[in-house]
């Protein structure tokens, strides 16, 4: 009895309305959590795995040694390799090649990379207008680790201390 | 038989014969005894160390594969004592092995990485620096670019010293040093070296068509038989969407045991060889065009038609590759004689067919393979074993080393790398007179009386050695190898093989010329009736219309000169190939059949065993299997009894293999033993020819295997005389010859050889520089050219 008339009252004053509306209103005056993207970006981990890219040593010569252990262990069967010998007598890839649709971004290729050559960078902004702008030639993969090889570096420095 | 002898192995207790080591008493057990230089089919090296074993009672641990096993001991393969010798082997093996296992054509068949990862420590101690191995150039089939990976088991070199019969490879230096060489400016020539990429458990020793081309994990596999030899080794062959990657040897006792030749393992690159036909095509107003298939059947079926309707079906030849499947065959020749015509043959290279209608039945190897090795004396007549058949002559090399005498009568001095007691090498037209006098020598021995026809011979002292040996053991048996089917006078040579079976309670047996050799008897493709032509027969009296079926006529056949006249001339040839042959000058009608890789079918090999295979990858461009190409155009051509669905339904109508056994029989009878004197002796200044076919270009697929034609056996070929016969007619080794047989010619570098026979001149056939040229075996001159 007592119960039910409390209940009326508490609901006659809005009670449980004007609770709810002073938590709303708080975030008023909180900092904002929002990202204004593309002008602002949100951080992020040197671990990210973003696009894939092929990366070079120094001195210009591609990292990749076509031992297709990334082609063996992507769970999603992205990645098709053929090799060759190369007129110089080293273990090359004819054609590397990774399909974006089907990549899950497992990043198991680049654990498995033993000449650090495929990566993931952070790249997350790109995209195909057709299914086949998202299947990534060695060309392609290539010019992504010239292009960013500087960030890769970064990323892979800072992340060295934790493997 | 001795008693077994008891002993313990992990506790588990197991009996083995006496002579046995721990190893085998662990593998009867299931147990595995990491090894790296312990082979089965190999002597015992115990060198590497890595299959010590605790043994009750022995101070320190002892190498499972060089410990005999004794009664009564106790064995520990798992314990603290054995662990820990295995862990120090696999460090010590690791110290000087690279890291460069994802480049390592072996990665991921690797006993070094397997073995590593079951007993090595996950880290290495080592820091010092690791030592370096220059690369060995050995062929154009075995890599070793890499001869730092090698941990020096020695299995190679005793493959080559044991079974290849051939030291090849040996090992200099010593400790750190050690090193795997080849002799100083030579490569690795044996016919089985691909054997070596096999057995080295490392990557020291790759395959070098393979290089980087494919990994282990990515290549399917299929079980497949070898066509380039009578013996049908097993094989698996390894592929990669729809390419052949490559082959290696699948494990049958019976046959191949775990070996299998070079011929076979790296014939595979010629599967895809560019010149590959991938489109039917038919002659229009004399040039070649790509037509569909249909086109091309309805043409060849009118062309074959036409022939028939205005020349008659006796008019119409069928020549088909003793290459052939089982099933091909069958159909060919069924749709030859729903044609009418009984022209019919498979045996290309035969020149004396009298033995027709006089044998028992088919000709083969007279017993099982495995049998070989428990013959006491052995007599093999005109072969070159180790190319003909490079697996069988490793069965009388492992048995010529027991207590096998192995005597050999030939028309050429190649070593068979075999321990041999006698070996006779005589002219060809010698070579029935030679029989005949191991015949009256073994009359002699045996008190017997000589065959009607061999009265009045002397005999001379190598049929006496021969016969004495022949006589002296317990199961003997007498071989006749490619040259005495080839021979002119073949017949002859089975019945006085016969002779001397007789006389000393001999088996005979035909070591067979390909795949199908028997196959193509049993698939009944052979002339029938009296008026049906052989293979011979039929190219001397050209008809007017061929059906070619996996052929190359310059190539393939006895007489390549008057195949090719033959073909030439033929208003109409229907070539069912899977290469651009030459029948592309001459053909009306092209159809791309596909090779063994591509089709299903059979192969009977020599010791009468049938064995079915699938395809491995689909046939490449527009080729078909050929018995659904057969069977088509049979359909269109309208003949009956060509409705199968499957190879297998062709396999089984052609012959079943319960009947096998019963038609297979090398009994000869009803011919003239005598030998005419002078019958085969050329005129007194003419030459004979010896003609062998080259290993590396005995079919269609391996003279298009670009690294077998890089091999020593695949040089151009050279004209070898005795040093006596070239000093009569004025040449020297090294001279430039022509040497002219009927109207063709070739010129050929001379060689001198001192065991030839005189007034004979070795030229292989088979051989594009030698396609003009006639029969294998008759007279030819040669002179000094330019």
């Amino acid at each position: 009895m007592i119960q039910s008339i409390r209940d009326f009252f508490r609901g006659f004053l809005l009670l449980e309305l004007l609770q709810g509306l002073a938590l709303t209103g708080s975030y008023l005056f909180r900092r904002k959590l929002t990202v204004r993207y593309p002008e602002e970006k949100a951080p992020l981990s040197p671990r990210f795995r973003g696009l894939h890219a092929l990366r070079r040593y120094p001195n210009g010569e591609e990292r990749c040694i076509g031992c297709k252990l990334c082609e063996a262990v992507c769970p999603a069967q992205a990645i098709t390799i053929e090799t060759a010998q190369r007129e110089d007598g080293t273990r090359r890839t004819t054609r590397y090649d990774i399909d974006m649709t089907k990549c899950i971004y497992c990043g198991f290729c680049e654990e498995s990379c033993p000449v650090d050559s495929i990566v993931e960078t952070a790249i997350y902004e790109y995209h195909g207008e057709t299914r086949g702008d998202l299947h990534y030639t060695k060309e392609m993969l290539l010019a992504v680790g010239d292009r960013y090889e500087e960030s890769i570096a970064r990323d892979r420095a800072k992340d060295s201390a934790y493997r | 038989m001795s008693a077994m002898l008891k002993l313990e192995v992990d506790g588990r207790e197991v009996e083995v014969p006496p002579g046995s080591t721990v190893m085998d008493a662990a593998t009867q057990l299931g147990i595995f005894v990491p090894h790296f230089c312990y082979h089965k089919k190999l002597s015992i090296a115990a060198n590497c160390r890595m299959c010590l074993v605790h043994v009750e009672k022995a101070p320190k641990p002892l190498p499972a594969c060089a410990t005999p096993a004794t009664e009564g001991m106790k064995v520990w393969t798992q314990s603290a004592q054995a662990k820990q010798a295995q862990n120090g082997v696999m460090e010590l093996l690791l110290i000087n092995h690279p890291l460069d296992c994802p480049i390592c054509d072996q990665g991921g068949e690797c006993q070094l990485q397997d073995i590593a990862v079951g007993y090595g420590a996950s880290e290495s101690r080592y820091t010092e620096p690791k030592r370096v191995v220059m690369h060995k150039s050995m062929g154009a089939l075995i890599s070793a670019e890499e001869m730092t990976r090698c941990i020096h088991c020695t299995r190679c070199v005793r493959f080559g010293q044991e079974i290849a019969g051939v030291m090849e490879l040996g090992m200099i230096g010593r400790g750190e040093h050690s090193e795997i060489v080849a002799f100083v400016g030579k490569s690795v020539d044996s016919e089985l070296s691909g054997n070596m990429i096999d057995i080295c458990p490392v990557g020291a020793l790759t395959s070098k068509p393979f290089r980087y081309s494919a990994r282990t994990w990515e290549l399917s596999r299929r079980k497949s038989v070898a066509p380039h030899d009578s013996l049908g080794s097993n094989l698996i062959v390894q592929s990669k969407g729809s390419t052949v990657m490559r082959v290696v040897p699948l494990e049958n006792e019976d046959l191949n045991e775990c070996w299998i030749s070079d011929r076979d393992r790296f014939s595979y690159e010629g599967l895809n060889a560019p010149d590959r036909l991938t489109q039917p095509m038919i002659r229009q107003g004399g040039t070649l065009k790509e037509v569909d298939w249909q086109t091309a059947l309805e043409h060849a079926a009118k062309l074959l038609s036409d022939v028939r309707d205005q020349h008659g079906a006796a008019a119409l030849g069928l020549l088909a590759s003793p290459q052939s499947t089982l099933e091909e065959l069958h159909l060919a020749q069924q749709l030859m004689r729903g044609l009418g015509s009984e022209n019919i043959d498979f045996r290309l290279r035969q020149r004396d067919f009298s033995a027709d209608g006089k044998r028992s039945g088919i000709p083969w190897l007279g017993m099982k393979v495995a049998d070989i090795g428990r013959l006491d004396r052995v007599l093999i007549i005109g072969s070159y074993l180790r190319k003909d058949h490079p697996l069988l002559a490793n069965r009388f090399r492992q048995a010529a080393k027991r207590n096998q005498e192995v005597n050999l009568v030939h028309v050429a001095s190649d070593d068979p790398l075999i321990k041999l007691k006698t070996k006779l090498v005589v002219a060809p037209s010698d070579l029935p007179a030679a029989l005949s006098r191991i015949v009256a020598a073994v009359a002699e021995l045996k008190k017997l009386p000589r065959p009607a026809g061999i009265t009045n011979l002397a005999i001379d002292e190598p049929s006496r050695a021969i016969a004495g040996s022949l006589v002296s053991g317990g199961s003997t048996a007498i071989f006749l190898g490619s040259t005495a089917e080839q021979h002119p006078e073949a017949a002859r040579l089975h019945a006085l093989a016969q002779e001397i079976a007789l006389l000393c309670g001999a088996k005979v047996g035909f070591f067979g010329t390909a795949a199908n050799s028997v196959g193509g008897y049993l698939a009944n493709c052979v002339p029938g009736g009296a008026k049906g032509l052989n293979a011979r027969a039929m190219l001397e009296a050209p008809r007017k219309a061929y059906v070619l079926l996996n052929l190359e006529p310059e190539l393939d056949c006895h007489d390549p000169a008057a195949a090719m006249r033959a073909v030439k001339s033929a208003d109409c040839v229907v070539a069912l190939s899977s290469f651009r042959t030459r029948a592309t000058e001459y053909a009306q009608v092209l159809l791309p059949v596909a090779p063994f890789t591509e089709t299903s079918g059979s192969f009977v090999n020599t010791e009468g065993i049938r064995q079915s295979f699938n395809a491995v990858v689909k046939p490449l461009g527009e080729a078909r299997p050929a018995w659904k190409v057969l069977r088509v155009l049979a359909n269109n051509l309208g003949i009956p009894g060509f409705d199968f669905d499957s190879s297998e339904s062709v396999r089984d109508v052609a012959c079943r293999t319960a009947d096998i056994p019963a038609r297979l029989d090398n009994g000869i009878s009803g011919i003239d033993l005598a030998t005419a004197a002078g019958a085969n002796q050329p005129a007194s200044n003419a030459l004979e020819r010896i003609a062998d076919v080259p290993i590396y270009f005995a079919d269609a697929i391996v003279r298009r295997a670009e690294s077998l034609q890089q091999t020593k056996d695949s040089r151009e070929p050279r004209a070898t005389m005795s040093p006596a016969t070239a000093a009569k007619l004025g040449l020297s080794s090294g001279d430039s010859v022509r040497v002219r047989q009927g109207d063709g010619e070739a010129v050929v570098v001379l060689n001198l050889d001192e065991e030839l026979p005189q007034n004979c001149v070795r030229l292989a056939t088979a051989h594009p520089a030698c396609s003009g040229l006639g029969p294998m075996f008759g007279e030819v001159s040669v002179e000094r050219a330019g």
